[in-house]
């Protein structure tokens, strides 16, 4: 243990804490920027300079350790004087654009020039004008409003290892930018967001679909439906000051009907429906060698994405169910088309996801067509969720509970953890379990496979089986199980594996790119736990138990995995290049 | 070629060559680009040609920028003489024993060779001459005498500091290398680089020696290297010195040729490798953190220490980085001994210095001289005082990291002390003196422009800091200042100063605090009577004769 003074506060942590973390130990609080708890410290802005006693020199808080005996102060008037210089300065190279950015009262720069009472700028701007990308359209680079703290950087190479960011430029022409000036859309991206979540500014935002909304809610012609995503649930309470992780299931089936909904869905009945035909998938490979092995998880759309550019030799190995909101959109736009005879061309999907890839799944293929139709006709984030609501004037935390559209909403437990790492494993194997040996999984709580570590594996007894899986979250965690796989495919050995889970974004879709902002990892398992608590409160806790999947299959689909299962809810895979001109950026585009 | 043993180096000795008498023909890049390699050429062709007994030889640079391209003559038992800025007929005039008596030049006095005790010596391409000069004998006292700890200690005694700018111990960084722990114990556990990234305006020294005396460096760095227990070392060199680069990776190649770099050299069982590596012109990247980062293949960043790069640094193993004046010193401390080496100096400040003087000085070139020695006597004594018999101003030491010293200070002994106490530091040597011509505005506008151009981006104070000082100063010298700028400039270099991440960020605001202080006056004549006294601003008036 090191042991120290802050402010003359005696602290004591362990060696390698942060003189940051070991003051937020002690209640003081260093004003920071470019640091997030989640990543390591960048050293860029230099707004957490403290000093060290009896010294004049300062020093970074976020990045150096304190060591025995170290006497920090963390105020002086000429410790707050730099601070505020600094401030300045960050903002002498930042537009005055508050008013119309997204990220407006929610920024970590305004905020500090709020804290810091900043009330006029004596230093000129220094502006140079970059252009916006927003060619993906799924996020929007707006660099101009950059300030350089290199966090999405850190989240798109260190963390989710695409690379599609990086510095451009030196000095003060310093920019991020794909390599080479690409385009976003050129780049290999795969919108998982996580560079969004991580900006403090209006640097990189969410494309805001929240129009095509409106538009669809306006027009009489239009049969508006909706789904929303589990990960949904517990994190919206979050943006109208409620706790991370409280369940606001039927707040939201209540909300959704008052913005002129007609049919409120659930995108867990997609969930359950899309273990139903996985682990049927999965028992005929084991079973009867239908397809090779370990079985990948394909729900996550920049997942797959990330897959079909860097391990395309994967493909055989992944699961062709499609994610839950387009088995449900597909769904919606067949069998509840026809259960209340509307045309498949009049209904408006709109999905709400924590996720921001969804934008790009919902037209990466012509299987997200399966209607005739664009299966789901806008994606939109919590966030933008949250700014519609905002903008109805509904008080979203005095909304009464209502009940969804059962026939596409009613759900299991194993349907609401598909929003969290391991969800769909464990749902899997419950599933799996009953499939092989015709008995329920004996211990439902699979702890191996919860939690938030980068990877997880573990070995489970299915009957005469013994199941070998792993679980990753967090792009950057993905290689060393491929390679794992890979390395027994190179010397013939049996695969490592029998069943891979993969979720871009770090602790599953809670996490997701498109969730409410200041996220960590408290944050992440509260949310978590929001799941894991609705998961034990549902009537049936296995998918398959889910009377309204029972009734699906009997009136609609036939058997799981029959033919009219894969001509509707199942999907396929090519390779995709990382890097690929304009032209080559094949979106389908939407249909109407 | 035998590989060298011990004894053999012990007894090396070159064939004697005919007492014929030579011309060397200095061949740095300053000589080459002031035309030497014509006249090189010249008395290649004519001396073949017409048989004349004459050896027409290569060498360093001896510093005298002024006089280039410079040929020194040892022919007809006279003793050798030097001769300046000779075009190449009266080059090749010397060959019929002609004397040209006004071409003459003599090296000023004062001087005190270890550094530079090569240069302009020895041809830098043949290693041959280099053995002659006691070379590689200083690696060999280490190996089979000293040892690695009583290496560290004759540097330790020797009170040598690091000649790239911050004057930190060189036997400490070596120490704490040697003693952190490494997570790879064998070959790849430690690593010495040597920084040739010499970027400050007005300095290159640093090239001088690379150029003109590649093996001491190497051997520098052998010893280093041996000293830390490193076997991999590596050069790495701004891509703007090809010379240099040519000239070390040829050295190189010689020592493996000997046996002096590989496995086991001279039969004991050090092994040491040498690469070299090329940096693609960033200041930055002589921050030893961005250096690193450069040689690993990444951004050239400079990154916050602690760790510091003796703990963690290329490729996360302990490494030492040291300067090429700095490794140029070793061989010369190893084989003299620490204590002798320490006689020379003042205070804290032991040794010789390379200074490179520039600007309105007579005798513009590089300068090496005992630290002590006062400014006025390296400005008049060995600099010839200024050009154009104008008044004497200020002179700016240390590049963009150092400061301007006015001449009420031209009396002080220069050491690293009392440079710092000055505003100033005693940076890599660069000293670049001004007349009354110049304006102490536009020379702090000079410096910031340069670390604005040099600035990485990675910080806000730097990145920010120096566009912003940029600008203003740009406004006092358009015409447009307010006095309220000058609080503002000071604001925002006590910003930079404190909160920058490296080096870079943190001294660019020198010069202009230093030019500020000694001459606020200036700065008000400019900001208040939109006068320029110097005539250097154009949108402002000179003040009237």
């Amino acid at each position: 243990m090191i042991h120290a003074r802050i402010n003359g506060i005696r602290v004591e942590v362990e060696e390698g804490t942060t003189v940051l973390d070991a003051a937020k130990k002690v209640n003081v609080k260093i004003p920071t920027l470019c640091k997030h708890p989640d990543l390591p410290p960048t050293a860029a802005c230099g707004i957490c300079m403290v000093q060290l006693k009896g010294t004049d020199k300062m020093i970074r808080s976020c990045c150096t350790e304190i060591t025995e005996g170290m006497d920090i102060i963390t105020l002086t008037p000429e410790i707050v004087e730099v601070r505020k210089t600094v401030l300045e300065l960050i903002l002498s190279n930042h537009p005055n654009a508050c008013l119309t950015c997204a990220r407006n009262q929610n920024c970590e720069l305004q905020s500090l020039a709020a804290e810091f009472g900043i009330k006029e700028e004596l230093f000129g701007k220094i502006l140079k004008n970059l252009e916006i990308d927003d060619s993906i359209k799924t996020i929007v680079l707006e660099p101009q409003k950059c300030i350089k703290c290199g966090r999405c950087i850190q989240a798109c190479q260190e963390m989710q290892n695409v690379w599609a960011l990086s510095f451009a430029g030196r000095g003060l022409d310093t920019r991020i930018a794909p390599a080479a000036d690409f385009t976003l859309v050129e780049s290999p991206c795969v919108s998982c967001g996580q560079c969004a979540a991580y900006c403090p500014v209006g640097a990189i935002y969410v494309y805001d679909d929240t129009a095509k909304v409106w538009g669809a809610l306006n027009d009489p012609s239009k049969h508006c439906v909706v789904q929303i995503a589990p990960a949904v649930r517990v994190a919206i309470g979050e943006s109208f000051g409620m706790e991370s992780g409280e369940l606001k299931t039927g707040k939201l089936y209540t909300l959704l009907r008052r913005m002129g909904f007609q049919a409120v869905f659930d995108t867990n009945f997609g969930a359950d429906v899309t273990i139903v035909e996985e682990a049927t998938e999965f028992v005929k490979r084991l079973t009867k060698g239908g397809g090779v092995l370990p079985l990948i998880s394909s729900c996550c759309p920049a997942w797959v994405d990330f897959m079909e550019k860097f391990h395309p030799d994967m493909i055989p190995n992944f699961s062709t169910c499609k994610s839950p909101h387009e088995i449900l959109a597909a769904l919606a736009k067949t069998y509840y088309a026809l259960q209340l005879n509307i045309p498949p061309s009049s209904i408006f999907m709109v999905s709400i996801m924590p996720c921001i890839a969804k934008k790009f799944e919902i037209h990466r293929s012509r299987e997200m067509f399966v209607s005739g139709y664009q299966d789901v006709n806008v994606s939109i984030t919590t966030r933008e969720l949250v700014r519609m609501i905002k903008q109805t004037g509904i008080d979203f935390s005095s909304l009464p509970d209502s009940e969804p559209d059962h026939m596409l909403a009613d759900y299991s437990g194993g349907g609401t953890i598909f929003g969290v790492t391991g969800g769909v494993m464990e749902a899997a194997l419950r599933s799996i379990s009953s499939f092989l040996t015709g008995k329920p999984l004996g211990n439902i709580g699979l702890n191996d496979v919860r939690g938030l570590k980068g990877v997880k594996e573990a070995r489970i007894k299915v009957g005469d089986y013994t199941l070998n899986v792993a679980v990753a979250h967090g792009l950057g965690n993905v290689e060393y199980v491929i390679n794992k796989i890979r390395n027994a495919r190179e010397k013939g050995e049996e695969p490592p594996y029998h069943f891979i889970e993969v979720m871009a974004c770090p602790g599953g879709c809670i996490g997701g790119g498109g969730q409410p902002r200041n996220i960590n990892d408290e944050v992440r398992r509260l949310r978590i736990n929001g799941l894991y608590t609705d998961d034990s409160h549902c009537k049936y806790r296995d998918c398959h138990d889910n009377p309204q999947v029972k009734r699906l299959y009997a009136e609609f689909l036939g058997e799981y995995g029959s033919k009219k299962s894969y001509d509707i809810l199942h999907t396929y895979y090519r390779h995709r290049k990382e890097y690929k001109s304009y032209r080559e950026t094949e979106f389908l585009g939407e249909s109407e | 070629m035998p590989k060298l043993t011990k004894e053999l180096l012990d007894t090396y000795k070159t064939p004697a060559s005919p007492e014929t008498g030579y011309i060397k023909v200095g061949m740095n890049t300053c000589g080459i680009s002031a035309g030497a390699q014509k006249i090189y050429d010249a008395f290649v062709h004519k001396v073949k040609e017409k048989n004349i007994p004459i050896e027409i030889k290569k060498c360093g640079c001896l510093g005298m920028c002024h006089a280039e391209p410079l040929i020194e003559v040892k022919i007809g038992g006279k003793p050798s003489v030097l001769y300046g800025r000779l075009d190449r007929e009266k080059a090749l005039s010397l060959l019929e024993n002609k004397s040209l008596p006004e071409f003459l030049v003599e090296e000023s006095p004062g001087q005190k060779k270890i550094v530079l005790r090569n240069c302009g010596v020895i041809d830098p391409e043949r290693i041959e001459d280099y053995l002659e000069k006691q070379g590689y004998q200083a690696i060999k006292k280490s190996i089979f005498e000293l040892g690695p700890e009583k290496t560290i200690e004759e540097i330790k005694k020797s009170g040598l500091r690091g000649r790239g700018g911050a004057g930190f111990p060189t036997w400490r960084k070596w120490k704490s290398t040697r003693e952190s722990e490494s997570s790879d114990d064998n070959h790849h556990g430690r690593f010495i680089i040597c920084n040739g990234d010499e970027g400050d305006p007005g300095a290159y020294m640093d090239r001088s020696v690379l150029e003109g005396d590649p093996h001491s460096v190497i051997e520098g760095m052998m010893i280093a290297g041996y000293a830390i227990g490193s076997s991999t070392g590596y050069f790495y060199i701004r891509a703007e010195y090809p010379l240099a680069v040519e000239r070390i990776r040829k050295a190189i190649a010689q020592c493996y040729r000997y046996g002096l770099l590989g496995k086991n050299i001279l039969q004991s069982d050090f092994n040491f490798d040498l690469e070299t590596r090329l940096g693609a012109g960033a200041f930055v990247c002589g921050e030893e953190t961005a250096l690193i980062a450069s040689i690993e293949g990444r951004r050239g960043y400079p990154r916050p220490r602690p760790p510091y790069p003796s703990v963690k640094g290329l490729w996360g193993k302990p490494t030492a980085i040291n300067n090429v004046e700095t490794l140029a010193n070793v061989p010369y401390i190893i084989l003299n001994g620490g204590e002798n080496y320490s006689r020379i100096g003042t205070g804290q400040s032991r040794g010789t210095k390379v200074f490179a003087l520039t600007g309105k000085i007579m005798n513009s070139g590089l300068a090496e001289v005992p630290m002590g020695m006062t400014l006025r006597e390296i400005i008049y004594k060995i600099g010839g005082g200024i050009a154009n018999n104008k008044e004497f101003k200020a002179v700016q030491t240390g590049g963009p990291s150092g400061g301007i010293i006015s001449k009420d200070h031209l009396d002080t002994p220069i050491s690293y002390e009392s440079l710092q106490e000055l505003g100033s530091i005693m940076g890599s040597g660069g000293m670049i003196v001004m007349d009354e011509d110049d304006c102490a505005v536009d020379v702090a506008k000079f410096f910031m422009k340069f670390c604005f151009d040099e600035s990485c981006g990675k910080c806000a104070p730097c990145r920010i800091g120096t566009a912003q000082a940029l600008k203003i100063l740009e406004k006092i010298t358009g015409g447009n200042g307010r006095r309220e700028d000058l609080d503002n400039l000071k604001r925002i270099c006590h910003a930079m100063q404190k909160a920058s991440l490296c080096g870079l960020g943190q001294t660019a605001p020198n010069p202009l605090l230093s030019s500020l202080r000694n001459f606020e006056d200036e700065y008000l004549e400019h900001i208040e009577d939109k006068i320029c006294r110097a005539g250097r601003c154009r949108e402002l008036m000179k003040r009237p004769e």
